[in-house]
């Protein structure tokens, strides 16, 4: 499934919760489904500056795709942290780099969340551009 | 869960003064109701503060003790009967009443200015502080510490949120040159006894300063009485307008103080060799001062006073008691601080949740509280928590306030188990 593809699943997704209960229902059930982080990335090299709570993000890259792991220790945000893994995970460098840059407005998230958690989304989102960005550059040269 | 029948309205009409703020009848996420307990940070303003602001501007503005036009007189004698008001409201004389733009510039004021005056003879003394200080009463101090080498010490909290004034008799002794203390804790809700504290500093020839940021809207503030040489508030705690602050100096300890700013309206005369400054206040007031903030607060503190203080203060503290007592009730949930308290502050964590999604979730419902460390990092520290979520009240709180807030509380926990 293309990025496109996955943002438009979820896209339809968030378009078929009628209130605002379940829609954090959906978010919090999502980061508890997010796989475990590994605890020897749990240090501020790995943690995401920019965010109210706790973020932390470890990158790894095989066969040209992008691993992530990623963990919050507020639900919501992992929530918002596994809703990013869904579109950005397992993907290339240049997939990540070529990805649209709406993704919090085309989910409508922005109209939900405070300014404070769409800073966040969007600190999360640029330094998962910024990983995406340094190994293609790796790779060219 | 709700307990309307221990809230006293014999006295006190909390609907009659919520009808006199105007944003506390607007809606929030479109048209969810508008519950805000996050007085704490910042109170509303009645709309009588409000007018006073723009009747300022429509009629009177012009800079003030700047010379000789009907204007200038006119906005010079309601600021100075600004200053009047503060002072009468503190139980001081106008001469000990500063303008500043709020608590932080009070305290940094008092900091700057007296580190100066005593100068080098601060090395090997001490500066006390307590462990439950704002980051605003906490690095003004440490910076003084850094630049004169005294040593800073810091008055232990108890378990029960409340400071150990043994300890407290321990630490300040000889050597202590300073104590700053905080009146009402902004995190734990919990009342110091100041009065006891600026005793002990007064009796090793210390000076003291209380931070009135939370307090001078829940006790009342009488200077004498407190016994501190300093005392300092912001404006926008107590109803009136953001941007202005006071600090209480008495009159003999300002008079030896120097200058904090230098600039215009603090000086007597200036020549490129040598100025001379104004006696206090004048000399901390450099500047065009916040005119229309220093007669908003006038305004709030005339409308205040207008409310009968004590009545507001016993509707407070039954909102208080109750906050507490529903709180206990929710399983699994930790109230920081004493287990009773007459302040509408309450701080809390819950077992396996963050406070963050708690004031996500409170925050969709409509409910304004606040979470975080509270500018109070080194008490979050000691409570061995990161963050908490705090819920504080006003006089204009209504039980309907704390049924909707509890009703949320429960909600939010429901979908974050």
């Amino acid at each position: 499934m293309t990025i496109d593809q996955t943002i438009g699943d979820l896209q339809s997704e968030f378009a078929s919760f009628p209130d605002w209960e379940e829609r954090y229902s959906h978010i919090i059930a999502m980061g508890k489904g997010l796989a475990p982080y590994n605890e020897e990335f749990r240090n501020d090299e790995f943690k995401v500056k920019g965010c109210q709570s706790q973020v932390w993000l470890h990158p790894s890259i095989s066969d040209g795709t992008i691993h992530f792991e990623a963990d919050s220790d507020a639900l919501i945000v992992k929530g918002l942290v596994a809703l990013l893994m869904r579109v950005y995970n397992e993907r290339t460098p240049s997939e990540i780099l070529n990805a649209p840059a709406d993704l919090v407005s085309r989910l409508g998230l922005d109209q939900h969340l405070s300014n404070n958690r769409t800073n966040g989304l969007a600190s999360m989102l640029k330094q998962i551009k910024l990983y995406a960005l340094v190994y293609s550059m790796t790779r060219v040269s | 869960m709700s307990n309307i029948s221990t809230i006293s309205s014999t006295a006190f009409d909390v609907y009659a003064v919520r009808a006199e703020f105007p944003i506390l009848s607007r809606t929030v996420h479109g048209d969810v109701p508008l519950v805000y307990l996050d007085n704490a940070a910042t109170a509303q303003k009645p709309q009588c503060v409000i007018d006073s602001i723009s009747r300022y501007y429509q009629c009177s503005n012009a800079n003030v003790h700047r010379g000789g036009h009907a204007l200038g007189a006119e906005a010079t004698a309601l600021y100075e009967d600004a200053r009047a008001t503060v002072a009468s409201f503190l139980g001081a004389e106008p001469n000990e009443i500063i303008f500043t733009r709020g608590t932080t510039e009070g305290i940094n004021l008092i900091a700057a200015s007296w580190s100066q005056m005593v100068g080098d003879s601060l090395r090997g003394r001490n500066i006390v502080i307590s462990g439950m200080e704002h980051h605003a009463n906490i690095v003004p101090w440490q910076m003084v510490c850094e630049r004169t080498g005294a040593e800073l010490r810091v008055i232990d909290v108890r378990d029960d949120g409340t400071l150990d004034l043994n300890h407290a008799r321990t630490i300040i002794d000889e050597a202590t040159a300073f104590v700053s203390v905080v009146h009402v804790s902004n995190t734990l809700g919990v009342t110091n006894n100041v009065h006891e504290i600026c005793s002990l500093a007064r009796a090793v020839g210390a000076r003291s300063l209380v931070d009135g940021a939370q307090a001078v809207v829940h006790h009342a503030t009488d200077m004498r009485q407190i016994g501190c040489d300093f005392y300092v508030f912001s404006g926008h705690k107590l109803y009136g307008p953001t941007g202005i602050g006071v600090v209480y100096g008495r009159a003999d300890v300002l008079a030896a103080m120097p200058p904090y700013q230098g600039g215009g309206a603090m000086i007597s005369t200036v020549s490129f060799e040598r100025s001379t400054y104004l006696d206090a206040p004048m000399r901390f007031e450099a500047g065009t001062p916040n005119m229309e903030g220093a007669i908003g607060l006038a305004e709030a503190i005339r409308w205040f006073k207008r409310l009968d203080p004590s009545a507001m203060r016993e509707h407070e503290a039954s909102l208080a008691k109750r906050m507490h007592a529903d709180l206990y009730s929710i399983d699994g949930l930790r109230i920081l601080g004493p287990r009773e308290s007459h302040v509408g502050i309450v701080s809390f964590v819950i077992d396996g949740i963050h406070a963050n999604d708690l004031g996500v979730l409170l925050d969709e419902q409509g409910v304004a509280i606040r979470v975080g460390h509270h500018c109070t990092m080194p008490l979050m520290k000691r409570f061995g928590v990161s963050s908490t979520a705090r819920a504080s009240t006003a006089a204009y709180t209504t039980s309907e306030d704390l049924d909707a807030f509890t009703t949320a509380l429960f909600r939010a926990i429901k979908l974050l188990r």
